[in-house]
This record gives structure tokens, C-alpha cells and sequence, in this order.
């Protein structure tokens, strides 16, 4: 049997992992504490934005987001085929396509700042 | 010494006359300290001499008792019965074929074994003159833990995977050529890589980690199988992205 071309979605997949792993605990605190009226020094609408129109800010944040997309998209698909979906060429294609659509959704968003 | 009646559920099937297996109960006095495995032995001596299953060692150590213990893998003799207040079921492990009662065909796993190629492959030939092959600690110590398999099988009857997809190499076969690809003195990494770094080799992993938590000798397969995907992830990039790759 050749050697797989898995590594194509399996690494972005790894990266997305521990993107995930690390800052979305972070964002989804930062967001719940914004949400509840308490913004931490530093963090306030007028920086995050300035951050945003950064060129390397736009990077970092539409890294965070496609990886997490893919990591989250590859990780749902392990998780069909371990509950028995045997479609796992549709399911792959569904969830893939979600992520890369969205990752370009937040592209664009990103770049018209 | 405190003695306890326990109950056990096992499963029999006898291809010569039974046309599926079915659950036979046993009530068998049995001391406090003992392990299922003992349960069993005592079965066979005074119970019902017809009972089949396989063991040797009684110390966790041959790897020939794994049975499924109220639906987990275990070894026979490294499960108390006092961690088991209530009736005990023991039946084969799961995914492989049934002999004869407790007893499994490990034919498929064997085969795989043998396709990993689980041995030093030398880089070059070295004459017994040349003298030993050298290791420092550092070197042991990157393969040390993953050559600690003893061949039990309870990660195959464990993986999910496996049991979904039986072509999946599994996790002691890949885990046992990752051990020696890690091996300093070996030079075999490439031939295995052709059989592990396959769909049905460690891309048909999808990271569950039940075979760690059953390993009885704390390989973790999991872990080996990681380091599988992101080193054979190295070799892509290197084969198939980077000038002069082999691919």
C-alpha cells in the first residue's frame, strides 16, 4: 500500500489542535467578561481594532480562526467515523468546505477593516 | 484468610456442536486475594474440566490471559476479584475471532506484527569484531518505554478503530515500529515507513487513547502513535514540498 497523503489535512489539523488548545479558552473567557460589562486594561474596542487593521494582526487573527476552523472540521469528521457514519467522503468534503468557506468569509471580513 | 462466593458469567462456544456461543454461570468459592484468572483455575480443577482459555505466567508478564472482564480488556491474572462486588463476566476479547471459549485466533494481529518488521535492521553490516553497538541513556531512553508490549493484545480489543476497520495495522503493531525506528542502532525506518505511514497503517488512528488506558505495561500507544503522524508528516512535507525530495 502507498504512503498516505494524510498529512495534507492531518497537519493543519495538529496546528488547529493546539491553536485551539490554547487561545480559545483564552478568547471565549476575554468574551464572556466583556460580555458581563468587566474589560480587562489593554483590551478595550479602540485597541483591539487598531490591532485588526494591522497588517500582522490581521494575520494572527485569521490564523487563529482558519486553523481552528480546520482542527474543529477534521476533528468532527474522526468523530462521525468513530460513531459508525461510514459516509466519510461526504462527511469530509461537508465539513471541509464549512471550514475553508468560513475561513475566507473571515478573510474577506478581515481585509475590508 | 477471607473466602468469597463469586459468580461468573463466561462465555463458551464450541464449534464442533454450539452454532453460536452463549453464557454459562459458575458459582465457585474463592479467596479474598485472588485474581479472575485464579477464579478460572479453579473452575477447570473442580467445576467443569471442559473450560478453555489460555495462560501462562500469572505475573503480567507472557501477555496470554487477556480476556474482556465485565467489558473492558484485562489480564486475567492482574484483576483482583475483590475490585468486583457483583457477578463477573468474562468473555473473549473483542474483535478477534473465538477459538473455543475464552481462547481467540490471533492470526490477524500476528500477520500485522510481522508486516512492521519488528527487529534492528543494521544501517550497514558489523562484524562481531567491530564490537558492541554503543547507547547512551538519552538514546535508550526515546524508545525504552514503547519496548515494553508484551504482545497482550488488549489495545486491538480496546481500538474502536479496529474493531470499525479490521485492515487497521493497530496500535502495538505501529507502536512496536515506531520503537525501533527510535532505535539509534537501527537503520530500518524507511522499509517500515512504507507499511505504517499508510491509510491503514497510523492514518486510520484517529487519537481515541483507549489503548493507553488498558496498555498493562504502560507503553502508552497513543503517544507512539502521535509521534508516527507528525514525523511521517516531516517525511511528506520533505518528499513532496522540498527540492530534491524523493517523491
Amino acid at each position: 500500500m502507498a504512503k498516505s497523503h494524510k498529512p495534507v489535512v492531518w497537519f493543519p489539523f495538529a496546528a488547529g489542535g493546539t491553536v485551539v488548545a490554547f487561545f480559545i479558552p483564552v478568547i471565549a473567557l476575554l468574551t464572556l467578561l466583556a460580555a458581563v460589562g468587566h474589560v480587562p486594561a489593554g483590551l478595550q474596542y479602540d485597541q483591539l481594532l487598531a490591532v485588526a487593521h494591522h497588517p500582522l494582526g490581521k494575520l494572527a487573527i485569521f490564523s487563529v480562526l482558519a486553523l481552528s476552523l480546520w482542527g474543529s472540521a477534521h476533528r468532527l469528521r474522526c468523530t462521525c467515523f468513530d460513531f459508525g457514519l461510514r459516509i466519510d467522503g461526504l462527511v469530509a468534503a461537508v465539513l471541509y468546505v464549512a471550514a475553508i468557506a468560513c475561513s475566507l468569509l473571515a478573510g474577506y471580513a478581515l481585509l475590508g477593516l | 484468610m477471607k473466602e468469597r462466593t463469586v459468580q461468573l458469567e463466561v462465555l463458551r462456544y464450541n464449534p464442533d456442536t454450539d452454532s453460536e456461543p452463549h453464557f454459562q454461570r459458575y458459582e465457585v468459592v474463592c479467596q479474598d486475594e485472588w485474581v479472575v484468572l485464579d477464579a478460572l483455575n479453579e473452575v477447570k480443577e473442580t467445576l467443569d474440566p471442559t473450560l478453555n482459555y489460555r495462560w501462562s505466567c500469572h505475573m503480567a508478564v507472557c501477555g496470554s490471559c487477556g480476556m474482556m472482564i465485565n467489558g473492558e480488556p484485562k489480564l486475567a491474572c492482574h484483576t483482583f476479584l475483590r475490585d468486583y462486588p457483583g457477578v463477573i463476566r468474562v468473555e473473549p476479547l473483542a474483535h478477534f475471532p473465538i477459538e473455543r471459549d475464552l481462547v481467540t485466533t490471533p492470526d490477524d494481529f500476528m500477520e500485522k506484527l510481522k508486516r512492521v518488521k519488528p527487529y534492528l535492521i543494521p544501517k550497514k553490516p558489523k562484524p562481531l569484531e567491530a564490537g558492541e553497538y554503543r547507547q547512551t541513556p538519552a538514546q535508550l531512553t526515546k524508545f525504552r518505554q514503547y519496548s515494553m508490549c508484551i504482545n497482550c493484545m488488549l489495545c486491538y480489543a480496546a481500538c474502536p478503530e479496529y474493531g470499525l476497520s479490521p485492515h487497521f495495522i493497530g496500535p502495538a503493531a505501529i507502536t512496536l515500529a515506531h520503537r525501533y525506528n527510535q532505535d539509534s542502532r537501527d537503520g530500518g525506518r524507511d522499509e517500515r515507513q512504507e507499511v505504517i505511514a499508510t491509510q491503514e497503517g497510523v492514518w486510520e488512528c484517529t487519537f481515541v487513547g483507549a489503548c493507553s488506558e488498558v496498555c498493562p505495561g504502560h507503553v502508552d500507544p497513543a503517544s507512539a502513535l502521535q509521534q508516527v503522524k507528525i514525523l511521517s508528516c516531516f517525511d511528506w512535507i520533505g518528499e513532496h514540498l522540498l527540492p530534491g525530495g524523493k517523491k
